[in-house]
């Protein structure tokens, strides 16, 4: 944090578009930005639209890694922006919208309307056939080691890194992607959801699903929460082998 | 023009407006949500600490029910919370948790047998009993006489949201996304909805609904620095106070936190301090005992802010780029402990700084945190003098908090009151006083009026930059408004604000005309409206001329309850006045089952009110009776300030609770 050192200028190159205006077409663009002591993307980006262009798009929440609202390609990986350190990054380096999911314009994509449509198909919520809960009753117990091991799981922020950086994805629109594998392992694993393996079947066992998965694993490497997707795509492509059989 | 009509329309989709939504459809009526952001990517998923809810199923828990839960509230509060909310809510809170473990949240559970814990800096071991295995456990949060904040690991409010969100689809729950509300439908004193914006589109929508919710969460961005999401910029609160007819309540209770890093302002958590990190100035040196010789580093998180900040303008802040800060020095743990207990902040320090915080001291500040006040409702959540109009969560002032709220309060808050909120609204639905009497051409008129301000934003020249006022509004904020407070900064705070007020009519965007998906528009309206509630808060603090909870006036340093023991409520009647309208509502100690005592920090400057020693007396009295007959607390509580009527029927039974009724 000291001052006397002399700072880089950034040169940010921006793959931008704006889709609503007839005239525009893809192309880039490179703004120099004057870096400072601990400036993430979020910094570099918000300086842009306030000092140079103000219609610059992009999308940012939380600005502290938590929400998943930001990601972007950074020098071609799909990563969150806020929590990218520019001193981590060359001089030069470019951006570019998450490939896959609609565009809003310039960096703004709506990973969240891809997320909504994946959560209704895989129903991902608890499914509990009993009655209404009684909420004046003492709750159901957990083993504290199995709650742990859910949370592991339900840490996903619906980012869409491992997405955009899947080989699969790329090719059928339809695949659930990592982020959709992941939350059956979660379901799967939480007694209080009561589908069977067959319904998880029924919802993953194919070529949308863990059949379509070729396990390069381009997804592990770049979420953003470490999540252990190899380790829980390989287990359910043997329960649902298992199925088959 | 585009009209949607639902029974019920919900503006916001964190964890409150979610809640409401849930039990809506629930209860067999229609809800649209609408929400800047996905739901998921809302506020609320960033609470890590977790989620006040008295079950006293751990040990240090242990002996923890509603009645104490209710009190720490109170103090807390620094005794402007209104005491019946207060108990409605710690009722329901046990309620809400267990609920949330229905849906879905992996909360962390209960471990019979030993485990480490540290308390006050010194290693102790805890042993939990073999009947709570495995039931929600707790841990210790300030401020609380029990360890009752209930969490998942370091991802509470995150899995909270999602569980909540998971279970709004089941319900199937209509979202609509990316869509901002920017005026109120509203005619003859009732709300009819909300005008809205697409944010892709650009195209506006009038929501025409029986009943309207604001969950819009808090209004933390008219600081400079807070740790709030960059969305939190106070909407709700002012599309609310643009109706002229809704009021806000206590604009001016802003919490702080002591210790976000610089300069993005991401929270680090108590824990650094509460194991023993230290605060050093630009010299390396230790601070804190200077000021605070018995609790340093540990005294409450308004106390540390307040003496940070001195010493900061005493000149011994480092100076950066932007803006002075200290350190925080946690090197001192060793590495072992920082990579096993205070895993998120290590990441925090990685990914946001660059540095390693078991070598590098971590540069923090100050920085705004918390939005006590908000849309001053009743009890039910409806607005007291815009019918129609509900509001819950951070963006409401129903009144939990008073002036300081309690870390664990607020998102506990957000799922209790929405609950309430969605069946105090369905009861309505279900009445005939709810039916639609408004008329088409004036549901076309509000939308004209929106149309024509963005016009005149797009078409203007030679006018004002929405970022200058906007950069200008924060740091008056943060400068005049923060932490300390006096007379003569406030006032220039309001004269200068006024003048931005002004000002902003006269905004300008620049180059960049869509009327589709633009930054610049928005943030040119958003400007326009953030400054209004900016007045809000400044003057409120201004007019205010005691210390109480958060509000600290250096040159008022007393809680004055002779004078000052009500609400401020401000609201804007007429579009071209220049500074709100502020009147004032009586907290009438004559009703309170807790009578104004002493919060416990410093010393105690308290000008009591002649009101208070009467109650007290009542109070002890009633106590001592029941006592003696054996009445059970229940019963006591019941004499003293009845509250059961007043929360719908199937909220009411008493919560199951280990060791007391099991
Ligand atoms: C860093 C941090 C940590 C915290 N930790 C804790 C903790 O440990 N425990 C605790 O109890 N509390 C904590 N809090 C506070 C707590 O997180 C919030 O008070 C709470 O989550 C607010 O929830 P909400 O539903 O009221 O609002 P939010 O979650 O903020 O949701 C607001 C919603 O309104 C929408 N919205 C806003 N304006 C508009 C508009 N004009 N039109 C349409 N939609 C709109 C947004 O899109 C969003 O969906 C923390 C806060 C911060 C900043
Ligand atoms: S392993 Fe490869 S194919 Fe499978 S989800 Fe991950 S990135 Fe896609
Ligand atoms: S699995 Fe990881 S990369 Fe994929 S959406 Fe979830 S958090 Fe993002
Ligand atoms: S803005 Fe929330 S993760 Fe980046």
């Amino acid at each position: 944090m000291s001052e006397s050192k002399k700072q880089r200028v950034l040169k940010i190159s921006i793959l931008r578009f704006d889709p609503h205006d007839p005239e525009d077409f893809p192309h880039m663009e490179t703004f120099e930005v004057e870096e400072a002591d601990g400036m993430t993307l979020f910094i570099a980006l918000n300086e842009i639209r306030e000092h140079h262009d103000n219609s610059l798009k992009f999308d940012f929440v939380c600005r502290a890694g938590i929400c998943g609202s930001c990601s972007m390609l950074v020098n071609g990986r799909p990563t969150l922006a806020c929590r990218t350190l520019t001193a981590k990054l060359d001089e030069k380096f470019t951006l570019a919208p998450l490939p896959l999911f609609e565009l809003i314009g310039d960096l703004s994509v709506y990973t969240g309307k891809w997320m909504r449509g994946l959560n209704e198909r895989l129903e991902t919520w608890i499914h509990d056939k009993e009655e209404e809960l009684n909420v004046d009753k003492l709750e159901e117990k957990m083993e504290p080691a199995l709650a742990d091991e859910i949370y592991e799981l339900d840490r996903c922020v619906e980012c869409g890194c491992c997405v955009a950086g899947c080989g699969t994805a790329k090719m059928n629109p339809y695949f659930v992607g990592a982020v959709g594998l992941n939350k059956i392992a979660r379901y799967q694993l939480d007694p209080r959801d009561k589908r069977s393996d067959d319904d998880y079947y029924e919802l993953v066992g194919n070529e949308d699903g863990v059949f379509g998965c070729m396990t390069l694993l381009g997804c592990e490497d770049v979420c953003p929460k470490d999540l252990p997707l190899q380790s829980k795509i390989a287990y359910l492509r043997r329960m649902m082998l298992k199925n088959t059989l | 023009m585009k009209v949607i009509y639902t029974d019920v329309l919900i503006i916001g989709g964190g964890l409150a407006g979610l809640r409401v939504a849930t039990g809506i459809k629930g209860r067999g009526h229609d809800a649209v949500v609408l929400s800047l952001v996905p739901p998921k990517r809302s506020h609320s998923a960033a609470a890590q600490g977790g989620m006040q809810a008295s079950l006293a199923n751990c040990k240090m828990g242990e002996g923890d029910n509603e009645d104490v839960h209710f009190s720490d509230t109170i103090k807390g509060s620094d005794w402007g919370a209104d005491q019946e909310v207060a108990r409605m809510f710690v009722h329901c809170a046990p309620k809400a948790i267990r609920e949330l473990a229905h849906w879905g949240v992996p909360w962390s559970r209960v471990h019979r047998g030993d485990h480490a814990a540290i308390i006050n800096a010194e290693k102790v071991t805890i042993t939990e009993k073999d009947e709570a295995h495995g039931l929600i456990t707790a841990r210790d949060f300030g401020g609380t006489k029990k360890w009752r904040t209930c969490y998942t690991s370091d991802g509470t409010g995150h899995s909270m949201l999602f569980a909540m969100d998971n279970k709004a689809k089941q319900e199937k729950v209509e979202v609509h996304e990316r869509l901002e509300a920017i005026s109120l439908i509203h005619e003859n004193g009732r709300c009819y909805g909300a005008v809205a914006r697409n944010l892709m589109s650009g195209e506006l929508v009038a929501y025409v609904s029986k009943a309207t919710t604001m969950a819009t969460g808090g209004y933390g961005r008219i600081y400079s620095v807070s740790t709030n999401a960059i969305i939190c910029q106070g909407m709700g609160q002012a599309i609310a106070l643009e109706t002229g007819v809704a009021t806000l309540g206590n604009m001016e209770a802003i919490q702080f936190h002591p210790t976000a890093i610089v300069p993005v302002g991401i929270l680090t958590t108590e824990g650094c301090r509460g194991d023993g990190g230290l605060l050093l100035d630009k010299d390396g040196y230790r601070f804190m005992p200077d000021y605070e010789p018995d609790k340093k580093e540990l005294a409450s998180r308004d106390v540390v802010s307040r003496r940070m900040t001195e010493h900061m303008r005493k000149g011994k802040g480092v100076k950066s780029r932007y803006g002075d800060h200290l350190w925080l020095d946690i090197t001192i743990l060793g590495r072992e402990h920082i990579e096993k207990n205070l895993r998120e902040v290590k990441e925090i320090c990685e990914n946001f700084l660059g540095i390693d915080p078991a070598v590098d001291w971590i540069p923090v500040r100050p920085t705004q945190h918390y939005s006590m006040g908000g849309i001053r409702t009743k009890y039910t959540g409806e607005s007291q003098t815009l019918k129609g109009l509900y509001s819950c969560g951070e963006a409401a002032c129903w009144d939990l908090h008073g002036f300081n709220r309690l870390g664990g309060n607020s998102v506990s808050e957000t799922v209790v009151a929405g609950m309430l909120v969605a069946e105090n609204i369905s009861d309505y639905l279900d009445s005939d006083e709810s039916h639609l009497t408004i008329h088409t051409s004036n549901i076309e008129k509000f939308v004209k009026i929106e149309s024509d301000k963005l016009d005149a934003l797009l078409t203007k020249e030679d006018g004002e930059d929405a970022y200058v006022l906007r950069r200008r509004m924060e740091e008056i904020m943060m400068d005049k408004v923060g932490i300390f407070r006096n007379g003569d900064d406030l006032q220039e705070a309001v004269d200068e604000l006024e003048e931005l007020c002004k000002r902003s009519k006269n905004i300008e965007v620049f180059r960049s005309k869509s009327r589709a998906a633009n930054p610049a528009l928005v943030n040119a309206y958003r400007t326009q409206k953030m400054i209004k509630v900016a007045l809000t808060v400044a003057y409120g603090a201004l007019l205010r001329t005691e210390s109480r909870g958060a509000h600290s006036r250096e040159d008022y340093p007393e809680r004055d309850d002779a004078n000052w023991l009500k609400r401020t409520i401000t609201s804007w009647p007429d579009e071209n006045q220049l500074v709100p309208t502020v009147s004032y509502e009586e907290i009438d100690i004559s009703k309170m089952e807790l009578p104004p005592g002493f919060r416990g920090y410093g010393k105690d400057l308290t000008k009591h009110h002649p009101k208070t020693a009467e109650r007290e007396i009542v109070v002890n009295a009633v106590k001592e009776k029941l006592e003696a007959v054996g009445e059970s607390r229940f019963e006591i509580q019941n004499a003293l300030m009845p509250y059961l009527d007043k929360l719908p029927k199937k909220y009411r039974a008493i919560n199951e609770r280990l060791g007391e009724n099991i």
